[in-house]
């Protein structure tokens, strides 16, 4: 059985996050069955593109219900994170709802380039935040998006781009990084390695 | 705050990074998985693949090396030249790559932009945009600039393709302002900053880096996300660590050179 698994929800960034596990030593296969999801030890629900069709996607494959009862730690990534929460102004769609939020457009404005692209600080809202181990306060993580979830009382970490947002969230052992820990250089892969130690 | 990008762009061909003179008198520079490291270690905050095999000969870009790069560096990268379809940017995508980037095909067919936008997010659609100015002042696009003997000038107006463009929903736009390119005597700020004042998206500045005071000048003066170049990283004459420490004295947003 495999230790941690990735859950198919769709999307491009699979097998960015499928090697960025590599990288640190990890095999995690690509999945929608239901045995190999409950069996693994972490699970993770990558993600690129809309909530609408993720959730589609997982719905289709009769994953919502299991993956809300997971106990094991799970970790959302960008979009996989969005859709941890209650509901996406995104194609205005109904989500998992293991974390308290919803997820809302930037605002952008003067100087606020919408989507938020690019690197930018991560502060710490929890110290003890088991993801963030060994990383700096204010480290760059690179960041794609223009959703985000503005309610902060599932935040381990915050970013700022006009408003502020949540940049990792953690809610027992439901936890979400709004940006790609697969293309964060050194701040994601310790991240990834503190998910899956 | 959103850190300011600074981000090579190496020119692929058949599997090796070249650097020519546009389309002629390539010279090898090398394995893209060591380059595509050496600038990653050196703190290249993204990096920009433009196969230069693909375009001119109308076939789609080789995934092979895609997958490779995607595999071994752990910051953002785009992918560019011969993508002029839905499925081909998916091939690239699903390869690994962050972002494609199309330019002559969404002058040909600009719904392409759209079509893109709808299948992958506004976030992966990257419109390159090669302009110039005309003899009456006017700034137009240039289209196939990857071959000099095909090169043609479009009537359309730079400005207006920009705002045509985000309206479509290309969610960046890398300007490359061909007067200055390959001149090193620093970006066409004022494009570029005609070009910010109509685009809400990122914006990406190209052509005409010669030193670091052209990366701040452009950051300063024109608002943009990013700078783009080429020669001045391959050759050397600035080094990206360097080029940090001097943008940080300036009071520029850069990310940290570990």
């Amino acid at each position: 059985m495999s230790r941690v698994v990735l859950i198919d929800a769709g999307g491009s960034n699979i097998g960015s996050v499928q090697y960025a596990l590599q990288r640190i030593g990890v095999e995690a296969p690509l999945t929608r069955d239901a045995g190999q999801i409950r069996a693994a030890e972490r699970v993770i629900l990558p993600g690129v593109g809309a909530a609408m069709p993720a959730m589609q996607r997982l719905r289709e494959a009769g994953l919502i219900e299991l993956i809300r009862q997971l106990q094991q730690p799970l970790l959302g990534v960008c979009v996989g994170m969005q859709i941890l929460f209650e509901r996406s102004e995104e194609g205005d769609v109904d989500c998992l709802g293991l974390l308290p939020g919803r997820v809302q457009k930037l605002a952008g404005g003067e100087g606020l380039r919408i989507p938020h692209m690019g690197w930018n600080r991560v502060f710490k809202q929890q110290a003890d935040e088991p993801l963030l181990v060994g990383i700096e306060d204010g480290a760059h993580a690179y960041f794609v998006h223009s959703y985000a979830v503005l309610d902060l009382s599932a935040a381990a970490a915050i970013c700022e781009h006009g408003q502020r947002f949540v940049a990792v969230a953690r809610r027992g052992n439901v936890a979400g990084a709004q940006f790609h820990p697969e293309r964060s250089a050194t701040f994601g892969a310790r991240l990834l390695e503190n998910f899956v130690r | 705050m959103l850190s300011r990008r600074i981000i090579p762009c190496l020119d692929v061909r058949d599997g090796r990074v070249v650097k020519g003179v546009r389309f002629r008198d390539h010279v090898d520079m090398g394995d893209i998985e060591q380059l595509a490291m050496r600038y990653r270690d050196a703190g290249a905050d993204e990096l920009v693949f433009y196969d230069i095999s693909a375009s001119p000969d109308a076939r789609s870009v080789d995934v092979g090396w895609v997958e490779r790069v995607a595999r071994i560096i752990d910051i953002p990268f785009c992918v560019a030249g011969g993508i002029r379809s839905v499925d081909a940017a998916r091939r690239v995508l699903n390869a690994g790559a962050d972002k494609i980037s199309v330019n002559s095909p969404a002058l040909e067919r600009p719904h392409l932009i759209t079509e893109l936008a709808d299948a992958f997010g506004v976030q992966c659609v990257v419109l390159g945009v090669d302009s110039l100015r005309d003899a009456d002042g006017e700034w137009r696009v240039r289209q196939y600039t990857g071959d000099p003997s095909r090169t043609r000038a479009l009537p359309r107006r730079t400005l207006d393709w920009l705002s045509e463009a985000q309206d479509l929903g290309a969610g960046e736009i890398v300007l490359n302002c061909m007067g200055s390119d390959g001149v090193r005597q620093g970006y066409d700020l004022e494009q570029l900053k005609a070009a910010r004042r109509l685009c809400r998206v990122p914006l990406i500045a190209s052509g005409g880096a010669g030193k670091a005071e052209h990366f701040s000048q452009v950051f300063e003066q024109a608002d943009v996300d990013g700078a783009l170049a080429a020669s001045v990283f391959h050759n050397g004459s600035i080094e990206i660590p360097e080029l940090k420490r001097y943008l940080r004295q300036q009071r520029i947003e850069v990310r940290d050179v570990a």
